[in-house]
């Protein structure tokens, strides 16, 4: 399989029409409202099917006018039900758009003589063949779709840096924006006449299929990235661009894997647009699971590595001069963490030198004697709070001071200790001195 | 001439199909019927449980299900559009969407509307892809599939109008034996958690009776459409009650009622598809019941006039009192009354007229009326609320006397007995007795 022309059109058709959707599907996403995409995207066939017979003519403008119409009458009349009928907004986008789905079809199927409208092509769309239908621009053959799209794009980026304070402020709060004299409710009209005439430009070339997933999912993946609103931006038309090419590779090569010729581009842009939001949830930066799980992880061995120099503080502090060290065996059972957890824990307090494995067990170092004591010390002045200040009983306090004593700061233990005066906790065990 | 015939074939159409004159249309009527029924009751749970788009992307995600079920079938070498292994591939395919959006919903910051809008558009985009694979397949003449999308109520067979029976009846049994539960579940999720429900495995029997719905309305009405016999019945029920029995049973009459009107019509009228025409009927209903339904616009707005109409009238009478009580004269003039308040001439006139019509004032004559018997007793009592009122503000809520006529004036016509009882409890007024005014009336416009 060689890479020719076609296919370079094909990956730039399919990326300006991704970046075009994306940019408002960013707002969407922000806003909380991904679904209007959703519903917008179906009412563009009605929206076609009624200028073609309103107007009795298939002109693109003519379409692009009626589906634009149709977007912003869609936007009002969830409006409408939302606010009339005290609808749930899901289930208001629910009735209009699929009411209007149902209207587009049948008109579409009355008409079916005339109109060259096929329901097939709205949902997928055919980017494979957009290649062949050319025009002129500037003494280039260009594709079609690939002028259209970039319209549509450029059109929504030029919106979208005029408008940029506007968009931005409305989109994280509404009351604040109305109060400063911006119009939140014009905003999101704008954003959904806007959003409705990128789907009909789009439509055309990817199929709505492609429209819902671009317009959702890359502002959706780079919300995830990044908690800046222009860098979202911008990781969004990256997104977008990307899914459009990794989607037509996928398609070319994927199916000779399992022994198939070809597969729908539009539907391979959708799902890698998919792959690139899983990477994104795994892999951001601040929100990624492998980060979070990576910081719990941390968090988890800190704790059980205090508690084991915890552990051995005690056993020293009441055992007999020359009793045997715990044995390994003894801390892993002390511990009430899983197998995996009590090897990194032992490791990492070995590596820091504050724990000893000696033949006869395991044993504090220096450096680990004096950790020790702080946390110690720690636990101690909490119990000693926990029962003289808020009047808990003295058996019941154990285990607040267990979980206190790991997020207990320097500050923190010193005033603590101003409180204290005895020296000793409710048990009557010694508090010990700070160390220096 | 010409309607008159097209008219009389269209009945003589309707007529045969409303008499299941047709064998093909028998078995169309009934399995959109059950359809309809089915998916108008397990929609009323869904959509109080908010979760209407949720069905959204349960519907578009049964295409790759459906797509790797025929894949499977055909590996194995079975006919690979066995109905049945098709909807179970379709029904694993839609419980794992809404898997899906759990866990994006759980772990990350989307809300469920980008959750729902993600996993809708990649598993619709991934059932395209294997449908462009399946066409290439020898055995798969896809055409079959593609059908999902857009449905095809009239190719039905008895087969598949036996089967959409036998599981709406599952369902709605299933509905009736948890209906308790899964009310609690819409209405107070964390009371039933409290209680100790099991909420997940509620929340887990709703979306499989959801994507059970949405599987056996796919092949009729088409992926899209599914999601409407879910959502409008529903959402039109609630416009008539609030009440989680009537909603159910009424979201699914609506249901069964649309599918069944739908059948007939698509039936009836050539070139007309039965699944976009039975969400248009159910649109139609929805929308009717929106201006005209009990919670709609209509009964709302005329609520809201009697009210304030009422409040008008109580306006005039109150006044009638006040100029009765310092003129010691049973005739008032229009000009006095005019006076007594900010109303313009024609306003007074207006509500005067409707006065006279509900029989509380006579005119005597000109511009002279009078209050009739019981006009006198509805002002006694309206002038009685009012004062108590005032007394209330100025003696136990410290506000100057000057001040409590405005507060009054709006709250006099909304207190009931048990609320005049105890005011006059707390002020030791005597029943019946009306109580002086404790500010200046001036006859010049009482109400500032």
């Amino acid at each position: 399989m060689t890479w020719q022309l076609y296919d370079t059109w094909v990956v730039i058709t399919g990326a300006l029409c991704a970046m075009a959707c994306a940019l408002p599907g960013a707002q969407l996403v922000l806003r909380r409202r991904s679904m209007m995409g959703d519903a917008i995207s179906h009412v563009v066939l009605p929206g076609v099917a009624i200028a073609f017979l309103v107007t009795a003519s298939n002109d693109p403008y003519v379409m692009l006018v009626g589906a634009v119409i149709i977007g912003v009458l869609t936007t009002l009349l969830i409006d409408l039900v939302q606010r009339a009928g005290k609808t749930e907004v899901g289930a208001s986008m629910g009735i209009v758009f699929t009411a209007l789905f149902a209207l587009g079809l049948v008109l579409i199927r009355k008409a079916a003589d005339d109109v060259h409208i096929d329901p097939h092509v709205v949902i997928y769309g055919s980017i494979e063949l957009s290649y062949l239908d050319q025009i002129r621009l500037l003494g280039w053959e260009v594709p079609r779709g690939a002028v259209v799209n970039g319209a549509a794009l450029l059109a929504n980026g030029v919106l979208f840096l005029l408008f940029h304070k506007e968009l931005k402020i409305t989109a994280f709060d509404e009351s604040l924006a109305a109060s400063m004299g911006f119009r939140p409710r014009l905003v999101q009209g704008v954003l959904m006449a806007m959003t409705a005439a990128t789907a009909v430009a789009a439509f055309e070339t990817v199929g709505s299929i492609l429209v819902v997933a671009m317009i959702i999912i890359p502002g959706a993946a780079a919300w995830l990235l990044t908690d800046r609103y222009g860098h979202m931006l911008l990781w969004t038309l990256l997104i977008a661009a990307l899914s459009a090419l990794l989607g037509h590779v996928a398609a070319l090569i994927v199916p000779g894997w399992i022994g198939f010729e070809g597969m729908s581009t539009s539907g391979s842009m959708a799902v890698m647009a998919g792959v690139l939001f899983v990477v994104a949830w795994a892999c951001a930066p601040q929100h990624g699971l492998i980060v979070r799980f990576h910081r719990r992880v941390l968090l988890s061995r800190r704790i059980a590595m205090e508690d084991i120099l915890g552990l051995l503080y005690r056993y020293e502090e009441e055992a007999k001069q020359d009793a045997a060290a715990l044995t390994v065996a003894d801390v892993r059972e002390a511990l009430s963490v899983s197998h995996v957890m009590a090897a990194l824990a032992l490791r990492g307090v070995r590596g820091a030198k504050q724990v000893q494995f000696q033949t006869g067990g395991v044993r504090l170092t220096e450096d680990g004697r004096v950790a020790a004591q702080a946390l110690v010390r720690t636990h101690r002045l909490w119990e000693r709070f926990l029962w003289e200040r808020l009047g808990l009983r003295a058996d019941h306090i154990h285990d607040t001071a267990d979980r206190l004593e790991h997020f207990t700061s320097e500050e923190m233990a010193q005033e603590l200790a101003q409180l204290d005066d005895a020296g000793e906790d409710p048990h009557g065990r010694p508090i010990p001195p700070a160390g220096e | 001439m010409m309607l008159a015939t097209a008219d009389a074939t269209w009945w003589e159409a309707f007529e045969r199909a409303l008499l299941l004159r047709d064998a093909n249309t028998v078995w169309v009527v009934l399995g959109v019927l059950a359809l309809g029924l089915a998916s108008g009751s397990v929609g009323a749970f869904l959509v109080l449980r908010r979760r209407a788009l949720t069905a959204d992307a349960i519907s578009h995600a049964t295409l790759p299900g459906i797509a790797v079920a025929f894949m499977v079938m055909v590996g194995m070498g079975l006919a690979g559009k066995s109905m049945i292994g098709l909807l179970v591939g379709a029904y694993i395919a839609g419980l794992l969407a809404m898997a899906v959006i759990v866990l994006i919903q759980r772990t990350t910051r989307l809300k469920d509307d980008a959750a729902i809008g993600i996993v809708l558009s990649v598993f619709f985009g991934v059932g395209i892809c294997m449908l462009s694979l399946v066409q290439q397949m020898p055995a798969g003449n896809a055409a079959g599939l593609e059908s999902f999308i857009f449905g095809k109520a009239a190719a039905m067979l008895p087969g598949d109008a036996l089967l959409i029976g036998i599981v709406s009846v599952v369902i709605m049994l299933t509905l009736a034996i948890f209906f308790k539960e899964l009310g609690v579940l819409c209405f107070d999720e964390s009371w039933a958690a409290a209680r100790g429900w099991p909420v997940m495995a509620l929340d887990f029997l709703l979306t499989g009776l959801v994507a059970l719905v949405t599987v056996l309305a796919i092949q009729t009405v088409g992926l899209v459409l599914a999601i409407a016999l879910l959502i409008i019945p529903a959402s039109t029920a609630l416009l008539w009650s609030r009440r989680l029995v009537v909603v159910v049973i009424g979201s699914a009459l609506v249901g069964g009622f649309s599918a069944w009107l739908g059948a007939m019509l698509s039936a009836t009228i050539p070139k007309l598809p039965t699944g976009p025409i039975i969400v248009l009927v159910c649109a139609s209903l929805f929308f009717l019941s929106l201006f005209l339904g009990r919670r709609g616009v209509l009964p709302r707005w005329l609520a809201r006039r009697s009210l304030s109409r009422r409040v008008d009238r109580q306006h005039v009478l109150r006044a009638c009192w006040e100029i009765i009580e310092s003129s010691d004269e049973e005739d008032i003039s229009m000009g006095d009354l005019l006076a007594k308040r900010s109303w313009s001439e024609r306003e007074l006139a207006t509500v005067v007229e409707r006065c006279m019509r509900a029989g509380t004032i006579e005119r005597i004559d000109g511009d002279i009326v009078r209050l009739t018997s019981e006009g006198r007793e509805r002002a006694r009592r309206v002038v009685r609320n009012h004062r108590l009122w005032e007394a209330y503000l100025v003696h136990h809520a410290d506000i100057a006397p000057s001040h409590v006529d405005r507060d009054a004036d709006a709250i006099e016509h909304i207190l009931d007995e048990d609320l005049v009882k105890s005011l006059e409890q707390l002020l030791g007024a005597s029943a019946g007795e009306v109580p002086r005014s404790p500010h200046a009336i001036n006859g010049g416009g009482g109400g500032a």
